[in-house]
């Protein structure tokens, strides 16, 4: 092995990383005590410390294209032994110090796993048994997953807390797969998804104020103006590149922020709308009080009134609503739009060759996928109770995104695992919210380098051959 | 007429911003096809490089004004560049011949995690600079209305205007110029006749990301407040610009930053400062629907 490349390389990435830290990280532009103005402090240990961390790290990484396990497991042990007590002296950020430390982790049990493996082979292998493992997942935890969620909110570990996750959880699953919808199935990178969510949400809060509708009677039609909404935006600019609609995408979900702050007599401008009108079960309100002739959930069920009725029931409620977007999704695969949706993703020249309308059926997709994101929408305001331009800015659209490009383009059950992972495992971590969107970021990027398919992808091909034509594979 | 003359001279220093940055955007779509979604981001660093310099150089006593221009001119140049190195090295090298949507995605989370990374290491809060540069002319002051053209707008318009030319000269009579337009046109080919493509790339990354710290740097002294997330909507308004003016075309680029600053200061002049992005992005619509290919682009063949 050659050293001395190896070191020139690693070196390389050091001198890089030197100039990268040295003015954002090595500077620090503080507010002057007592005056107006910043002025700026040093901080050339961190500096110093980035440069150790790519050098090795770059070292590490050019190791482990060696078949041998033997550099790897040498070079963890030298981060763990080095570079451990070096990262204690420095508290700035105690979770370099853990990342540090899950990556010494992951290079040495991937060096010892390289060692039993006789083949040594790792790559096209590997990606097929994660994708059959995801297969089995969806299949075999697909119900389970289910039966779960159903008992939930009856355990006795449940808390009021607990449940409260469980409804943002699922309010993101569901949003994951009316994107996975247009994203994942269609090919058409929607960088605007909340605007949708937006419209989903407002019209809900505003038929509610000004006409008195119930949330039942409103739901469709929440569903309905978002689906509107996207084959208004999606008519013109379909017919772009996909790049071109991304970028639309994102400036049209900035105009209906934009509109929805400024226009105050229509949406409450930055206000937003509160007291929007809580959803009933069949008619019944929960409510400890009802008006005369009204009879409450408790009353009709003759229980002891409890707050935590109607938050189990918007748990259900999001859970139907979720459970609903995936079974349709997985059913309208399986018609002719559906395929011609996956055909248009892999292929739109040989698409229209083959007399498939793109811009009609990206439009379908477009519009289902919004129509999704409307029904979220008014399920969100129903249960906020309040709603905000806030709420519907650009980093819900990239944290959707993440969810289901994390999860795996196109796999229902990807965007359940990633849900999970990047909303309801940072709740726990309250102390590391900071770096939360960091590692989305880094997540995005990470997954485009080496998973391109997503953490858990597996594609069914929805129409297959007789078993002798799918033995090639 | 003087209020007009006014939104005039506003208007020109806002597009000379938006050309800088567009011409990033316009020439990383003509040789790798994608839209660098982060460019808008190395912009935000480069600001922020430039009043950290400032800052270093007031407090290290250098307090001559031209001496320290460059000096800041320089270092954002520099550092903002190793910024656009790593982003093609790390986010987008490893992508080519992957799926469709992959760049597109990674320049996306790339983009996350840059504002991300600024907010962490320097702070949410907004910067604010003392203004090194004051004064300007003033004329026209019959009518009760004085139009002023202070002397940091004639900075930035004069070295915008120099940057053109050096660059419209590195482009179109060097070396690397004509390794860079050979790629654009034919990638596998210009490999083939020893163009070292990757470095290509990487050096229009480079550039890409130094003019973008030159439109960071105007931005700090222009306006004496920058934050961490100055480069989303920077970024899409280039991208509008660059979009204008025909993709991949650079004359295009700085004529469509011209057209987006004029038309953002004369619509938040006589129209409407709310909505002043609103317009901005339905023109990105409009050109996107009926000129594709912009005012001075050329049509984008779809080849099987």
């Amino acid at each position: 092995m050659d050293v001395r490349a190896l070191l020139k390389d690693a070196g390389l990435a050091a001198f890089v990383a030197f100039m990268l830290a040295l003015p954002m990280i090595g500077f620090q532009t503080v507010d002057f005590s007592g005056g107006v103005g910043i002025t700026v402090v040093t901080r050339f240990g961190d500096v110093a410390i980035s440069v150790v961390l790519v050098f090795v790290g770059r070292l590490a990484l050019s190791l482990l294209q060696y078949p041998s396990w033997r550099p790897p497991l040498l070079m963890a042990s030298v981060v763990v032994v080095v570079g451990l007590p070096l990262l204690k002296t420095q508290a700035h950020y105690p979770v370099i110090t853990w990342l540090a430390v899950i990556a010494s982790a992951v290079i040495a049990v991937r060096s010892a796993w390289l060692h039993f493996d006789v083949s040594g082979v790792v790559g096209r292998d590997e990606n097929n048994r994660m994708g059959d493992a995801a297969a089995f997942i969806g299949r075999w935890f697909g119900p389970v997953f289910v039966l779960f969620a159903v008992i939930f909110p009856f355990l006795p570990t449940t808390s009021r807390y607990l449940l409260d996750l469980g409804i943002l959880v699922l309010t993101y699953v569901m949003l994951g797969w009316g994107l996975n919808v247009v994203v994942g199935l269609a090919g058409l990178l929607d960088l605007g998804y909340v605007a949708f969510y937006a419209v989903g949400a407002y019209s809900y809060a505003i038929i509610a104020r000004d006409f008195g509708l119930t949330f039942w009677a409103c739901l469709p039609l929440a569903g309905l103006f978002a689906a509107f909404f996207g084959v208004i935006l999606g008519f013109p600019v379909l017919r772009l590149r996909g790049d071109y609609l991304a970028i639309v995408t994102l400036g049209f979900g900035e105009i209906i922020r934009i509109v929805l702050l400024n226009w105050a007599s229509f949406s409450g401008g930055p206000n937003g709308i509160s007291s929007i009108p809580r959803p009933s079960f069949l008619g019944m309100p929960f409510h400890p009080n009802p008006p005369e002739g009204v009879t409450s959930f408790h009353q009709f069920f003759n229980i002891d009134f409890s707050a935590e009725h109607r938050i189990v029931f918007l748990y259900y409620l999001i859970l139907i609503l979720a459970l609903v977007t995936n079974s349709f999704t997985l059913r309208i695969r399986k018609l002719p739009i559906g395929r011609a949706w996956e055909a248009l993703r892999e292929d739109e020249i040989a698409c229209r060759a083959l007399g498939i309308n793109p811009t009609n059926t990206k439009l379908t997709a477009f519009a289902i996928g919004a129509m999704f994101a409307g029904f979220a929408g008014a399920f969100f305001a129903t249960r906020q109770g309040f709603i905000s331009p806030e709420s519907f800015s650009f980093i819900e659209s990239a944290v959707i995104l993440a969810i289901v490009v994390l999860g795996g383009m196109g796999s229902q059950i990807g965007v359940v695992l990633a849900a999970v992972l990047l909303i309801g495992v940072p709740e726990f971590f309250r102390e590391l919210a900071q770096f939360r969107m960091l590692a989305f970021g880094a997540a995005m990027v990470g997954i485009m380098i080496w998973r391109p398919r997503g953490l858990l992808a597996h594609r069914d091909p929805s129409i297959r051959l007789s078993d002798a034509a799918g033995a090639g594979r | 007429m003087e209020y007009f003359l006014q939104q005039l001279i506003n208007g020109v220093t806002l597009g000379a911003i938006y050309g800088l940055i567009a011409i990033g955007y316009t020439m990383v779509y003509g040789i790798i096809g994608m839209i660098n979604f982060a460019h808008g981001e190395v912009y935000m660093i480069g600001a922020f490089i430039s009043i950290i310099t400032f800052i270093v150089l007031g407090l290290i006593g250098i307090t001559f004004i031209p001496l320290a221009l460059m000096v800041v001119l320089l270092s954002a140049m520099v550092f903002t560049a190793a910024y656009g190195w790593t982003i093609e090295r790390v986010a987008y090298g490893p992508l080519r011949g992957s799926f469709r949507l992959a760049p597109l995605i990674s320049a996306i989370g790339m983009s996350l995690f840059l504002q991300n990374y600024v907010q962490l290491v320097q702070g949410a809060r907004v910067k604010p600079m003392q203004p090194v540069i004051t004064g300007g002319f003033e004329f026209f002051q019959g009518s009760g209305f004085t139009v002023r053209l202070s002397y940091i707008q004639i900075i930035i318009v004069v070295l915008t205007i120099a940057l053109m030319v050096g660059f419209t000269f590195l482009i179109q009579r060097t070396a690397l110029g004509r390794a860079q337009r050979a790629c654009e046109q034919d990638m596998g080919m210009a490999a083939l006749v020893g163009i070292d493509v990757n470095r290509t790339i990487s050096l229009t990354f480079v550039m890409g990301a130094m003019l973008a710290a030159v439109a960071g740097m105007m931005v700090t002294l222009y306006y004496g407040v920058i934050d961490f997330f100055i480069g989303f909507l920077a970024g899409v308004k280039a991208f509008t610009a660059a979009v204008l003016g025909g993709i991949g075309s650079l004359p295009g680029a700085m004529l469509g930053g011209l057209l987006i600053g004029l038309i953002e200061a004369f619509w938040s002049a006589y129209f409407s400062v709310e909505y002043k992005d609103v317009a901005v992005f339905v023109i990105l619509v409009l050109t996107l629907i009926f000129k594709p290919t912009g005012l001075l682009g050329k049509p984008d063949i779809e080849k099987v």
